[in-house]
């Protein structure tokens, strides 16, 4: 314990005596700061000097470790006294970050946002108390696993509740500077121009919570269904063509936002194929009716079947064959089977399906912007409150709130409700028996219902490809590579000049993306592992918090932090960080659960018998775990890596000139009516992607050749 | 000279509100083989893994070597463990398994790679280190662990279950070479399994388990002539228990069974209800009623070759018997008489 609270003590006065304390003119790494460490490059200690007393306050943090350990007589007051002293330092250090110069602040002085020595700081501060804590005896002593606990608990603080909670205070703001009361929030809240029932009472349009509500419903329902039905074709018919199905699930996650949106466009939209065919043929009115509920509906369909899909095809499997074997043995039939036994066992996985419907649909943004027209839903309206013509930060907070509640209402049913009774029949045995065929009538529905379907989404994305070839949809069908050209140039003159449009974006999304994919992976792991296989008080509201961020929709992050990091103490928007944070916390649960289900496989054992042979639980996550699950690690990857690509929720808040993202480059092109180049740069996302995963199973697959699927002790 | 001795006092281990382990003192003397043996979930595996600090106690201390271990973490106890499963690294090849021990502690390549093959060679392995784990037979993969294990050379060594995983011929020979490894490295070790014949043959002494505490501790010996109570005459060899009334306790007693009177060259200590435990290889079997015999009708019989077991059915109670195959054994239904050596017999608690 001695000799790690040494290391960090050491490490921390070094970051507040000599690092740059605040945010430096050039970044940490450009190294400008060694030449000039004064002015804006200052560290702590020079600051203090020079009139910003308040400076020395982390520092004491510092002094009472160095006490603690030199004094203290025994090991367990050692402990006492690191654990004190980090918390007290921490708690001085945020302190003065908040209330010294910040809009908040109490007192007016210069106090800009933090960089890399105040990082340092903190981070040495926390592993003080954490080594603390393990010298206290809790979790079994081990440094190792204090820290990590630590580490994740202050970065889900920093990143998903800080911004939060700039949320609600915006929300509860009064006008003028008048402080913080529900004065304003209540009537605000409450107003018809949220919660508006006029589409169902038949006076107009509905409020945006209420569209969101109804529109989730609506999609909730559809997709269980077709992904039921899937299912059921995937699990219980002899279909042929079930390699198709499966490609179709890895379809949503390739294929950026408002894609399935822009190809609805160009086949329902007022100018599409089929309007323009049946308007030839049968001299139809050319309508909008695609801008609005029912546009949106069909989109969102068509993006969220395949996730029900894949939900519940582990629902459907999980029926142990026993179960309906022994029903049919009973003399039930096919139909009574169904209906008595496999389809109740099935039912909490439905009712889990149907809330991740609700939960995706409402915190969609790309489809309602793409397709909504007059029908306004919180995802978009939120947006709008922002970057409208005329801002009004506090009515996109209290539309976020709005949508959190909706967002969090379904995550908690899901896990508190739904959660518990899932899965209950899948044994862990092998179970070598036949699920029972489907009887015909609902075989026949389930083709019906499923295959069309399958075949239009097919349709969908040739005519995505299609499109980004042809000249100009609707119109002039011409074959060009202009679209291509136009975003991909390359000029090959004194050097490689990459003069196309979209390149710039394009590297960007690619090294953000790269970067951001494996700090995903670790973060997720590193939880799972703690999860799975460390014991700690307060385990259940670690896991919850660090799971909660999927339940918050991509705009209200968005929004968070423009509103959390854009003014000291931490100052993060404009660079190309913010963008790597947002992927790292938005696509964490993914890294958590994929690694808990790996690390389940795990037998145990294998972690007790390193820990036997003298290693500690670092060497053991090392050389033990993290070899064994390489092919959970690589599919954290990869999936992290294609949900930074395509994501554009929280993005579209955060890009900036210098860092713009593929998906924001694209809904300008979009909202340009350049549909053309639009499709052409997302046809090249999804080739990217494909590349990608194609590339990772190739590496995964070779491993698992070489041994058995299932790790096992031997 | 106490390195390798292992001390329990007052150790609890409670999960949430299971009991897993009532207040437990124990003292295991070094250099010898101790057993923990009883039924399944009576707290074997739990007291195993208090020694090799994988679980902490939730009261009570735990010394190893003399010195007090409660708070110190598995890493650092002089204890190495062998796993019911194995848990042999499956990335690791047999020599990388053997050696990780060596390897974590950074010791150089050069040093590490003797003494694995001089473990390899103390379980017949030699030529083996290149292998996978998945390529090994389960009594090979079984040796690899003990290998690891003792290349560290621990102070105490456990063994959870060792041999559940082997069939029954495998068993025997494996459970020869530990013992003889332990014996030959002077090693201290904590040998679990619910096989008591496994117990009796491989342990100095015997710790018999029953509901998270101790029933009985002792040589194998005197678990078997001495037992201290129904339990334990029933679970080390088999017992027919018959209920006796014992008249006269002391150095040797009286006791009434089944009406008749008898004297017994056994101590037992009070009078009243108690057991008088039978083994089955000690009942004599005769067509012809003699003095101190009980009558019975042979109710099942069963010719396994090397001895004959019957079940009998007597005013008693049914009582298990096995001799050795003559020339007439007794069919189903027979009538016959049951006689026992007063000598041999044992009276304990009800
Ligand atoms: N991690 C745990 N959480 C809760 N209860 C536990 C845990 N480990 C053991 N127990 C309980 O403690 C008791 C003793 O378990 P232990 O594993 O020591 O039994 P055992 O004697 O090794 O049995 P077996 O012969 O079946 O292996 C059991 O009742 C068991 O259910
Ligand atoms: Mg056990």
């Amino acid at each position: 314990m001695k000799r790690i609270a040494v290391f960090w003590l050491v490490v921390g006065v070094i970051g507040w005596a000599l690092l740059p304390w605040y945010l430096t003119e050039g970044g940490f790494w450009r190294f400008g700061w060694l030449a000039d460490m004064s002015g804006t490059n200052i560290s702590a200690l020079g600051a203090a000097l020079t009139g910003k007393p308040w400076l020395w306050l982390p520092a004491l943090g510092f002094v009472g470790a160095a006490l603690s350990l030199g004094l203290a007589r025994s090991q367990l007051a050692t402990a006492r006294g690191l654990f004190a002293s980090g918390t007290a330092g921490l708690a001085l250090l945020m302190g003065q970050a908040l209330l010294i110069g910040t809009r908040y602040g109490v007192w007016e002085a210069e106090n800009p946002g933090i960089g890399a020595g105040a990082f340092v700081t903190a981070a040495a501060l926390l592993f003080i108390a954490t080594t603390g804590i393990s010298g206290l005896g809790k979790g079994r002593g081990d440094a190792f696993v204090t820290g990590l606990v630590g580490a994740i608990v202050a970065l889900v603080a920093i990143f998903v509740f800080f911004p939060l909670t700039f949320i609600l205070v915006r929300a509860f703001e009064l006008k003028g500077g008048g402080g913080l009361g529900f004065g304003e929030f209540l009537p605000r809240f409450l107003s018809s121009n949220i919660w508006g029932i006029g589409c169902i009472t038949g006076g107009g349009s509905c409020g945006p919570a209420i569209n969101s509500f109804l529109l989730g419903l609506s999609t909730a329902a559809g997709t269980t269904i077709m992904g039921l039905m899937f299912a059921l074709i995937f699990t219980r018919t002899d279909f042929r063509a079930k390699k198709l199905l499966r490609v179709l699930t890895v379809l949503p996650i390739i294929t950026p936002p408002f894609v399935i949106g822009l190809a609805l466009i160009l086949l329902f939209g007022r100018a599409g194929t089929i309007t323009e065919f049946f308007s030839w043929a049968f001299g139809w009115e050319k309508t909008r009716w695609l801008y609005g509920f029912h546009g949106v509906w069909l989109a969102q369909m068509l993006s969220f079947t395949p996730i029900a899909f894949l939900v519940l095809i582990g629902v459907v499997e999980g029926v142990s064959p026993s179960m309906e074997e022994a029903s049919q043995t009973l003399d039930a039939n096919r139909w009574q089977t169904f209906r008595y036994v496999s389809f109740p066992l099935m039912r909490p996985g439905l009712a889990n399906a149907f809330l991740l419907g609700f939960i995706e649909s409402i915190a969609d943004f790309g489809n309602p912007l793409v397709l909504g027209g007059n029908f306004n839903v919180l995802s978009t309206e939120i947006y709008f409150a922002i970057v409208g013509t005329i801002a009004d930060p506090a009515q996109a907070a209290i539309l976020s709130i709005t949508l959190l509640t909706f967002t969090l209402t379904a995550f908690l049913a899901q896990r508190f409700w739904v959660g518990k009774k899932n899965y209950a029949t899948v044994t862990g045995k092998a179970d070598s028996g036949r699920h029972a065929a489907l009887n015909p009538v609902l075989r026949w529905t389930a083709y019906l219902l499923a295959l069309p379907w399958a075949f239009f989404t097919m349709v969908l994305y040739a005519l995505i490809i299609f499109g980004s070839f042809v000249k100009l949809w609707g119109y002039d069908h011409t074959f060009t590579f202009e679209h291509y050209l136009r975003g991909f140039k390359i000029v090959v003159r004194n050097g490689v000049h990459f003069t196309g449009a979209a390149w710039d974006s394009y590297f960007t999304t690619l090294t953000i993306s790269a970067i951001a994919a494996p700090l995903t992976a670790a973060v997720g792991l590193a939880t799972a592992y703690l999860l799975v296989r460390q014991k700690f008080t307060g385990k259940d509201a670690f896991e919850f918090s660090t799971m909660l961020s999927f339940a918050i929709p991509g705009t209200v992050i968005g929004v968070a932090y423009i509103m959390a990091f854009n003014f000291p103490p931490i100052e993060l928007t404009g660079t190309g960080l913010i963008l790597i944070i947002v992927f790292i916390f938005r696509n964490m649960p993914v890294g958590v659960r994929g690694g808990i289900a790996a690390m389940s496989q795990l037998d145990r054992s294998l972690d007790e018998a390193s820990i036997m042979l003298g290693a500690n639980s670092a060497t053991t996550l090392r050389r033990v775990i993290l070899p064994l699950m390489g092919p959970a690690i690589l599919a954290a990857l990869t999936y992290s890596f294609v949900r930074a690509i395509t994501s554009v929720s929280a993005v579209i808040f955060l890009v900036s000139a210098r860092h713009n993202m593929a998906t924001s480059f694209i809904v300008g092109r979009v909202e340009n009516g350049e549909y053309g180049i639009a499709i052409a740069y997302a046809s090249v996302l999804i080739v990217t992607m494909l590349t990608v995963i194609i590339a990772m199973q190739l590496v995964i697959g070779r491993r698992t050749l070489r041994r058995a699927d299932r790790i096992e002790a031997h | 000279m106490t390195k390798g001795s292992v001390r329990f006092e007052g150790v609890t281990k409670h999960f949430d509100d299971v009991v897993a382990l009532k207040p437990l003192d124990l003292d295991i003397a070094p250099g010898t083989l101790v057993t923990l043996l009883g039924p399944s979930g009576c707290g074997k595996t739990t007291t195993l893994r208090l020694v090799a600090g994988l679980e902490p106690p939730t009261s009570g201390r735990i010394f190893i070597g003399g010195e007090d271990v409660t708070h110190l973490s598995a890493t650092y106890r002089k204890v190495s463990m062998v796993f019911q499963s194995y848990a042999l690294f499956p990335h690791m090849t047999v020599a990388e398994n053997v050696g990780y021990g060596l390897t974590v502690k950074r010791m150089p390549k050069s040093e590490v790679r003797p003494r694995v093959e001089e473990g390899l060679a103390m379980v017949g392995l030699e030529g083996f280190g290149d292998r996978l784990p998945s390529e090994l037979s389960g009594g090979q993969q079984q040796r690899v662990a003990v290998a690891r294990a003792i290349v560290l050379e621990p102070e105490v060594l456990l063994l959870d279950e060792p041999l559940s995983n082997l069939d029954a011929k495998l068993r025997r020979h494996v459970r020869e070479e530990i013992r003889e490894i332990q014996q030959r490295l002077k090693l201290t070790a904590i040998y679990v399994t619910h096989d008591q014949e496994e117990a009796m043959a491989v342990s100095d002494r015997i710790i018999v388990m029953k509901n998270a505490e101790i029933a009985q501790e002792g040589t194998p010996a005197d678990l078997y002539e001495r037992p201290n109570s129904a339990f334990i005459a029933d679970f080390i060899g088999d017992a027919n228990l018959l209920p006796v009334d014992v008249t006269r306790a002391g150095e040797t007693v009286d006791i009434v069974v089944d009406g008749r009177q008898m004297a017994l060259p056994t101590a037992f200590a009070t009078t009243g209800q108690a057991n008088l435990v039978l083994r089955p290889h000690q009942l004599r079997l005769t067509r012809e009623a003699a003095a101190d015999t009980l009558p019975a009708e042979v109710s099942y019989a069963a010719y396994l070759g090397n001895q004959v077991q019957y079940t009998l059915t007597t005013a008693l109670g049914e009582i298990f018997a096995v001799t050795v195959p003559d020339a007439n054994p007794f069919q189903k239904g027979d009538r016959v008489h049951i006689g026992f050596d007063p000598a041999a017999a044992r009276i304990v608690s009800v």
